[in-house]
């Protein structure tokens, strides 16, 4: 028996990362949806059609990780260079992934807008509660009572405001086909959450709309937490603000076609 | 085959003119006064298979721009003032991932809001650059609708050819005024050189990254280095003026754009009288025509210096000619235009030695 047949592979590193270690956190949700979006492009033949669009943020480097064409945004802008790419190149798939300063804070416009035009592109929405490459200020998306270096008693509704949820408010424009909330704190939360990506990016081929997949992702070093009690943060507190599930769907998929 | 002459609003015509030239992506903010552009190609853009969308802020539409730019097909924006204000952060990315576009800005009274008449307030803001960074971008100033449809297609080569943003900068009254315009033939956009860094999916080929983000120091070094290059080769071969009346002038008169129009009737009516005065007009204000300037303003000895504003041109004047000649200064802010009349007048007080070096005379 040769070494070929007798060892068969059964995982390995998707074609759309790069043979790179990342810089981010032990802990951090950042590899893991790095991951989730390589297999999920990988799976639907779409990395070499791929034009993807990081954010300004702990992410910024993403175009070091992913294996596909990738273009720099200004902090918040990455839906409006996404929308100018497509319009462009309508042939290529696109996609945004960003985080919670830069698609719900100053991007809030060119998100809205962009979503609400039902541009035919794909966001990976990164939700991690905090602005993780400043060094911990509050996030549009930080919880009430989480502390931030610029809440340093917790985020208080008077001084601070409310968290936003984007994707309740994007839910409301018609050019959206699909909004789902993930986890990414556990492996049962992971599988649901690359199904998700990939029913998101399944959207663009069908010509549906926008789509967008919120993921809930630990922040251990911002948090000030084990990457164990980042995890059970996640699931047992984030969630209460930010409920998983689908938010939108109007794709008619049938759920095998997820 | 050329068209046939046409009357043509200006603002009309820098849409034609960057069809013809193969840009077939727009994305824009309404703002007066040139609204007629945007109204425009959102009728020809789909004519020609290209995409015109209407931004929901001009932030978002220089970065439309940014994107259809990184995918290689020849993209534009438009917008006045405080609008070309918003698109410096957009103009800034470009400039660092050197990707080509071009912005035009018809330019209206300002600080702020300002008002809707014409104005060349926006001079620094245009050569300067109002993004951060060590950047410049090459400034084109039409002074009528011929020369808009001849510096339309210029900005398109040019931010192609350096791989740059393109300022075009008019003003109010170019935009709204009615010429007579012949366009050349419209470019086969795929006769265009092929854009060897344009992200067009990685098939066959490893992936491109378009970024301007370099956190070495020695990359970032270098990187900036590599830009001044680009703008020294740019300043080297790209300046164009254009003079008139300079062989026997006793006066040199410096303006550019729509003053340059005014300037000149000036200068005729100061001829039928007699009095000798000639015009230097820059058409490219960055990379500013300094030497040229500097040569004729030291043979004729006195420079009279007319801009829409409190003296910003001014600036690349001094800097050009320095103590070779005496340098004098009419500015008319607001959106005010004045008469040939009263800018003769002004000639003829600069001619007289009345006023200040670099100052403001009162006319």
């Amino acid at each position: 028996m040769t070494a070929e047949t007798a060892y068969k592979k059964v995982f390995g590193r998707p074609e759309s990362l790069k043979d790179a270690y990342t810089h981010y956190c032990p802990g951090c949700g950042h590899s893991i949806a790095h991951r989730l979006v390589a297999e999920c492009l990988d799976e639907l033949g779409l990395r070499e059609k791929t034009i993807g669009v990081p954010p300004v943020g702990c992410a910024v480097l993403a175009y070091n990780y992913f294996n596909f064409d990738m273009v720099e945004a200004p902090h918040g802008r990455a839906l409006a260079v996404a929308t100018g790419i497509k319009r462009a190149s309508p042939e290529n798939f696109v996609l945004s992934y960003q985080g919670d300063g830069d698609l719900a804070a100053i991007g809030t416009a060119e998100t809205i807008h962009a979503a609400n035009r039902g541009e035919e592109i794909s966001a990976v929405f990164i939700n991690n509660a905090i602005y993780g490459m400043t060094g911990g200020q509050m996030a549009p998306t930080t919880l009430l009572g989480q502390s931030a270096t610029t809440a340093p008693g917790g985020r208080d509704a008077k001084l601070h405001g409310r968290p936003i949820d984007i994707s309740i408010m994007l839910s409301h424009c018609d050019g959206v086909a699909y909004i789902e909330r993930c986890s990414l704190a556990s492996p049962k939360h992971i599988r649901r959450a690359k199904n998700a990506i990939k029913k998101c990016f399944q959207v663009q081929i069908d010509h549906l709309g926008f789509a967008m997949v919120e993921l809930l992702s630990p922040c251990p070093t911002n948090w000030k937490l084990s990457p164990k009690d980042a995890w059970a943060w996640v699931n047992e507190v984030m969630v209460k603000t930010y409920p998983l599930g689908v938010i939108k769907d109007t794709t008619g998929y049938d759920e095998d076609k997820k | 085959m050329p068209s046939e002459k046409m009357l043509m609003r200006g603002s009309h015509v820098v849409g034609e003119a960057a069809v013809r030239a193969g840009c077939r992506f727009y994305a824009g903010y309404p703002i007066t006064p040139q609204n007629e552009l945007p109204e425009y190609l959102s009728k020809r853009m789909v004519e020609v298979g290209g995409a015109f969308i209407q931004g929901e802020s001009e932030i978002a539409s220089i970065n439309m721009v940014l994107g259809a730019a990184s995918v290689g097909v020849r993209a534009m924006t438009s917008s006045s003032s405080p609008g070309i204000a918003l698109k410096q952060e957009g103009i800034s990315y470009m400039a660092g991932q050197e990707l080509p576009g071009v912005i035009i800005n018809m330019m209206r009274g300002g600080p702020g809001l300002g008002n809707i008449s014409p104005s060349g307030a926006d001079y620094f803001q245009a050569t300067r650059g109002g993004g951060n960074g060590d950047y410049r971008t090459p400034v084109l100033a039409p002074a009528g609708c011929q020369e808009l449809v001849h510096l339309t297609f210029d900005a398109f080569d040019l931010a192609d050819k350096y791989k740059t943003p393109v300022v075009l900068l008019g003003d109010g009254l170019l935009g709204q005024v009615m010429e007579p315009v012949v366009f050349p033939d419209p470019i086969d956009v795929g006769t265009l050189p092929k854009k060897e860094w344009a992200l067009t999916g990685c098939k066959g080929r490893d992936p491109r990254a378009l970024f301007s983000m370099l956190l070495n120091v020695d990359d970032l070094y270098r990187h900036v280095l590599h830009l001044q290059e680009k703008y020294d080769a740019i300043t080297a071969k790209e300046q164009r003026w254009e003079t008139a009346m300079t062989e026997d002038a006793d006066l040199l008169v410096v303006a550019y754009g729509t003053p340059a129009r005014i300037a000149e009737s000036a200068i005729e009516e100061l001829r039928s009288e007699g009095i000798k005065a000639g015009l230097f007009r820059p058409i490219t204000l960055w990379p500013f025509p300094s030497t040229p300037l500097r040569n004729l303003a030291a043979q004729i000895g006195k420079v009279a210096v007319f801009e829409l504003s409190m003296g910003q041109m001014l600036e690349d004047v001094i800097l050009a000619v320095g103590d070779r000649a005496e340098i004098y200064f009419h500015g008319v802010p607001g959106g005010v235009i004045p008469t040939p009349s009263n800018v003769a007048h002004f000639f003829r007080s600069a001619l007289n030695g009345d006023g200040k070096l670099g100052r403001r005379i009162e006319t």
